[in-house]
């Protein structure tokens, strides 16, 4: 039976009634009575020696509560801002892990290093204060490029000779060096993973407050996973058991990975809350957002694929410097290796693959996981170099992939780099893309557009990713520093109203209503009964967030197991009730029913009773309709799917106009189509944004050039096609709801169909690559160096 | 954002003496301004608000010329019939500046004193060899701009009205900044009686500019083949991370070749 508001439905967001009223409540609507308000005086070099802080003008000032340096923070013996996963090297040593400071201690080491921080009672006076302070700072040659850095062209940690925190290496290199030394042909390709600013549209902000009379810290902040700020913050950084530390992240307004990692701002008013004695605020403007919010993706890289004489894929190598920034975010070890390097199959039966990775820092702003955290990277690599693999081999893009693809009688299928996937077809969402972008037409579509002097392309992309991260024991094998799993705890209440509340996280993915759906489908019960909590550690028991697309296949069988243990004990009582044996109870359709008679009892009934015990098993069943599962996962999810993007290139300028995008994604069962579609849209316009437009630049002396809006350039809806999105489903065999996750697909596979569109497009050129962003003038310049007729002419 | 004081004249002569004191600076629409003072890249004393001067305001065909008020904004200008029978490339111009948001504050006086080397509005001043009214005199376009966000402007002189003279025909060709929207480089073509006229903005070192060459060459031809063998120089051509001088002196040529063909 389908639920009104169930599984399946295109439920409009039940959030949406506070968001697009303007009634949501994110962290800086928030205000504490008597609150102060913190600016942070932030380096403006990249890499220096701090000689001198002099704060004597500022400490008088109107309004300043207190000042604090570094020597504060050491004084109160707090720690450091720790690292969530570590990495072991190629030779079995663990990665360098440079201290991180709350505030900077001796050196500066990006632009935007916290060096000072002014408590005031308002914004402006701590402004005013903050320029009245006077720092020394010695600079030192600073270093962004990666392979400058590992020349040694600074020395930004002490530790860490010629700046590589670690130099990993994944996979059989000698199956790998056998079968390319056997190959007929070896195409390689050199490629750039652009770095990126995650510009969340709410920029974070953080409020510490300190109750001395009950010894007990709340920090409001915007957060994908407040229980894991809670673990980080409260063990490593500010000694807080849990019982006296709540953290609270209420409406976020976007995420995309930033605002999974514990930064040094929440630190810091948590702590100077309680040295102040009133709470403190924090509100990040947009140029702190650009400087400080961990960037993504950063990563060069070489690959290598060798063939035999039908293009069938023997072996892939793969050599990869990936930029960690001036200082190692939370999880930032762990993007290019165990989320990129495992990922280097794709959707192909390639038997040795080896992977090779060195992560450097430079005088840039940290880089962290950003939608989709190394599945991009991999993707990116692979539906490249086998669209170049294509033309040097004369084949066509999709005769190369779906002679290498993984058949649906091979599932399970073990990859040579770790990862079994459970299930797949991915001859089947080629097939739906080629026929929703009439692929057979496209000859005929480029002839015409060559008429209007216009360059048409089409470029194909066919990704996998994994999700939901797992198992703990696994992780906890390859350097997590925490498990993975998820909880929840469903609440039915007396009248039997449901409170789910789960360690998810929403900021933008529609939980309230999706996971509503779920337990509404599950238990049989109206939707509009059911509400969902999250985001406080005070209310939901335990829970490590959103990221990863792991929501509903993580967080969802959470809420699935827990609805189960509530329909077990339901069962028991009903039983009772109904005088029957509990084994002779069936529940569905929202009702407990004894088999075989014509008796039954509504869930309502039976959450009644066990609020009202007055005819009630209590020798058997404890009263009250509560129950509580944690769920850690056997596997990963591997959704994937095929997309294909139809370009035009107006040689004279450049530009290039995405004419059709068609998406066919295998997600598993879904559970709210739209929210699902919607997912896939954002994340095309991401991955997009990315491909033709967003790049971090930083310059030689590691000065953020495109620091704002008017330089970064965004992805507008003006500058997107309308996509054209449909799904298949192979279910998730490990998972009840058979899910997989749909968040970071659209930014996964979306960049190199764009990127192969355009050198499709330009092929008459004989230009074989650029990197993105896909500029005009890129492509253009490219022109122009590579003039040759075009074919028609 | 810095503190100041603020004074709000509701005629010229309250203005000009508000102006005239030490620290004070003109506010119109904003668009610029109000984000330079939030930065606190500016700290004036006194902000002078003109946006209630009734002198300042209006739209008038008046025979060979289109009078446009200070304040207008740039959706009045956009929307107005007037202009919009007058000089359709004008309106047009205005309906592709920045965002909605933009657009419904910032105005025609604000832009043009302001000299941004990527605004827009600059160029229709100068292809339309319009008439720069002030509160002291009258500037003739070709000498009122004098490089980066400088102008013939003195310190407290406010620009009053723009008298655009009347083309046979003109068109704005923007090719927009990737982030910014401003015109990376922006090309106003304007088909006069008795001559062509040529500005760009956006991409010469001292902002906007005429291109003698493409001037001549379509005097003498105009049409897109006329363009065809101009060559354009990357000379003073700004070049920076969004696009090189070459890419711009190429932009100069492929938006004036686009504005002619889409008015011949």
């Amino acid at each position: 039976m389908t639920i009104q508001g169930g599984i399946g439905s295109a439920t409009k967001r039940r959030e949406d009634v506070r968001f697009l009223r303007g009634k949501g409540t994110y962290t800086d609507d928030i205000n504490r009575p008597g609150q102060a308000y913190v600016v942070f005086l932030r380096s403006q070099v990249a890499h220096g020696h701090i000689k001198a802080i002099d704060c004597s003008a500022a400490e008088n000032m109107d309004g300043v509560i207190k000042i604090f340096t570094s020597a504060d923070i050491k004084a109160a013996g707090l720690g450091g801002i720790p690292c969530g996963w570590q990495i072991t090297d190629r030779h079995g040593e663990p990665m360098k892990e440079p201290a991180h400071p709350i505030l900077a201690d001796g050196k500066v080491r990006h632009v935007g290093d916290p060096i000072v921080a002014v408590v005031a009672e308002s914004v402006r006076e701590a402004r005013a204060a903050v320029d009245a302070i006077s720092i020394d700072i010695e600079e030192l040659e600073a270093v962004v490029d990666m392979n400058a850095a590992i020349q040694g062209a600074a020395q930004i940690h002490d530790e860490a000779a010629d700046n590589i925190c670690y130099d990993w290496e994944f996979g059989d290199a000698d199956a790998t060096n056998e079968a390319f030394a056997q190959a007929h042909h070896i195409t390689k390709i050199d490629l750039v993973n652009n770095r990126l600013v995650p510009n969340a549209m709410e920029p974070r902000c953080a409020i510490g407050e300190y109750d001395d009379s009950t010894e007990r810290y709340t920090l409001h902040t915007t957060s994908q996973n407040p229980h894991v700020i809670r673990l980080l913050m409260g063990a490593f950084v500010l000694n807080i058991p849990e019982h006296r530390l709540r953290v609270f992240a209420p409406d976020v307004g976007g995420g995309f990975g930033s605002k999974i990692y514990h930064y040094a701002e929440e630190a810091f008013v948590t702590w100077a809350s309680s040295q102040v004695g009133c709470p403190v605020k924090w509100t990040a403007d947009r140029t702190e957002a650009f400087l400080t919010d961990a960037h993504g993706r950063d990563h060069r890289s070489l690959a290598e694929v060798a063939m035999d004489a039908e293009g069938r894929f023997l072996a892939m190598r793969f050599d990869t410097l990936a930029n960690m920034g001036a200082y190692l975010s939370t999880f930032a070890p762990c993007i290019p290796t165990w989320l990129h390097a495992t990922l280097l199959a794709g959707q192909y039966t390639t038997a040795a693959i080896h992977c090779r990775v060195r992560a450097v820092f430079t005088n840039t702003t940290p880089v962290d996981a950003y939608r989709g955290a190394g599945r991009p990277e991999a993707t990116y690599l692979l539906e490249r170099m086998i669209n170049k693999a294509a033309l040097e081999m004369g084949m066509d893009q999709v005769e190369i992939r779906r002679k290498n693809f993984i058949k649906p009688d091979q599932f399970p299928y073990q990859t040579p780099v770790a990862l079994v996937y459970d299930t797949g077809n991915y001859d089947q969402t080629l097939d739906k893309v080629l026929e929703m972008a009439n692929y057979d037409g496209f000859e005929a579509r480029r002839a015409e557009a060559a008429s209007r002097g216009k360059l048409r392309g089409l470029g194909l992309s066919c990704y996998i990713e994994a999700c939901g991260i797992a198992p703990s024991s696994l992780v906890g094998a390859l350097g997590a520093r925490a498990g993975l799993y998820e909880a929840a705890t469903i609440r039915v209440n007396p009248t039997g109203s449901v409170s789910v509340f789960t360690g998810s996280h929403s900021h933008g993915q529609g939980h309230e209503t999706t996971f509503a759906q779920v337990v509404a489908d599950r238990l049989g019960i109206d939707y509009n009964n059911i509400e969902i909590i999250h985001g406080d550690t005070d209310r939901v028991p335990f829970g490590m967030g959103t990221y990863g697309s792991r929501s509903l296949a993580v967080g969802g069988t959470a809420i699935v197991n827990a609805v189960d243990k509530v329909i077990a004990k339901g069962k028991k009582i009903a039983a009772h009730l109904l005088e029957v044996d509990e084994d002779d109870i069936i529940f569905e359709d929202g009702a407990f029913k004894a088999q075989g008679t014509d008796k039954s009892k509504a869930f309502g009934e039976i959450a009644l009773a066990a609020y009202v015990p007055h005819q009630y098993p209590l020798d058997e069943v404890e009263p009250g309709l509560e129950e509580t599962a944690f769920y850690d996962p056997k596997n990963f999810t591997f959704p994937a799917g095929s997309y294909l993007c139809e370009v035009e290139v107006d040689p004279e300028t450049g530009v290039t106009e995405i004419v059709g995008f068609w998406a066919a994604d295998d997600f598993g069962e879904i559970v709210n189509p739209m929210i699902v579609e919607g997912q896939v849209h954002g994340g095309l316009a991401q991955g997009l944004g990315q491909a033709m437009l967003e790049q971090a630049v930083y310059d030689d002396k590691g000065q953020l050039l495109t620091a704002s809006y008017m330089d970064y350039a965004m992805p507008r809806a003006a500058d997107l096609p309308n996509f054209e999105v449909e799904t298949c489903v192979t279910a998730c065999t490990h998972n009840p709801l058979g899910v997989k996750g749909c968040g970071e697909a659209g930014a996964i596979g979306s960049p190199p169909a764009f990127v192969n569109a355009v050198m499709n497009a330009l092929s008459d050129y004989g230009i074989e690559h650029l990197d993105m962003p896909l500029t005009p003038e890129k492509i253009w310049n490219a022109i122009q160096t590579n003039k040759r007729p075009i074919a028609a002419e | 954002m810095y503190q100041f004081e603020f004074g709000k004249p509701t005629n010229l002569e309250d203005a000009k003496g508000m102006l005239a004191q030490e620290g004070s600076q003109a506010l119109s629409g904003g668009q610029t301004l109000i984000p330079t003072l939030k930065q606190r890249l500016a700290a004036p004393e006194k902000l002078i608000d003109l946006k209630s001067i009734e002198e300042l305001r209006g739209i008038s065909a008046e025979g060979t010329h289109l009078c446009i008020g200070a304040t207008m904004r740039h959706v009045e200008v956009e929307t107005s019939d007037v202009v919009l029978n007058a000089i359709p490339a004008l309106a047009d111009l205005a309906a592709h500046i920045g965002d909605a948001q933009v657009r419904r504050r910032g105005t025609l006086g604000g832009s043009v004193a302001n000299n941004d080397p990527a605004a827009c509005y600059p160029s229709a001043v100068l292809a339309l060899d319009a008439q720069v009214h002030t509160s002291k005199r009258v500037i003739p376009a070709d000498e009122f701009f004098a490089g980066l966000f400088m102008t013939a402007l003195e310190e407290g002189e406010i620009i009053t009205r723009i008298d655009f003279k009347i083309p046979e025909k003109a068109k704005y060709m923007k090719f927009p900044h990737p982030a910014s929207r401003y015109a990376m480089t922006g090309v106003f073509v304007a088909k006069h009686a008795d001559h062509v006229r040529v500005a760009y903005t956006g991409a010469n070192e001292n902002g906007v500019t005429r291109h003698a060459g493409l001037e001549e060459a379509l005097m003498a031809d105009f049409s897109p083949a006329g363009v065809a063998n101009v060559e354009v120089s990357s000379d003073g051509l700004m070049s920076d991370i969004h696009a090189s001088a070459t890419y711009r002196a190429n932009l100069i040529k492929v938006m004036t070749k686009r504005a002619v063909e889409a008015l011949v």
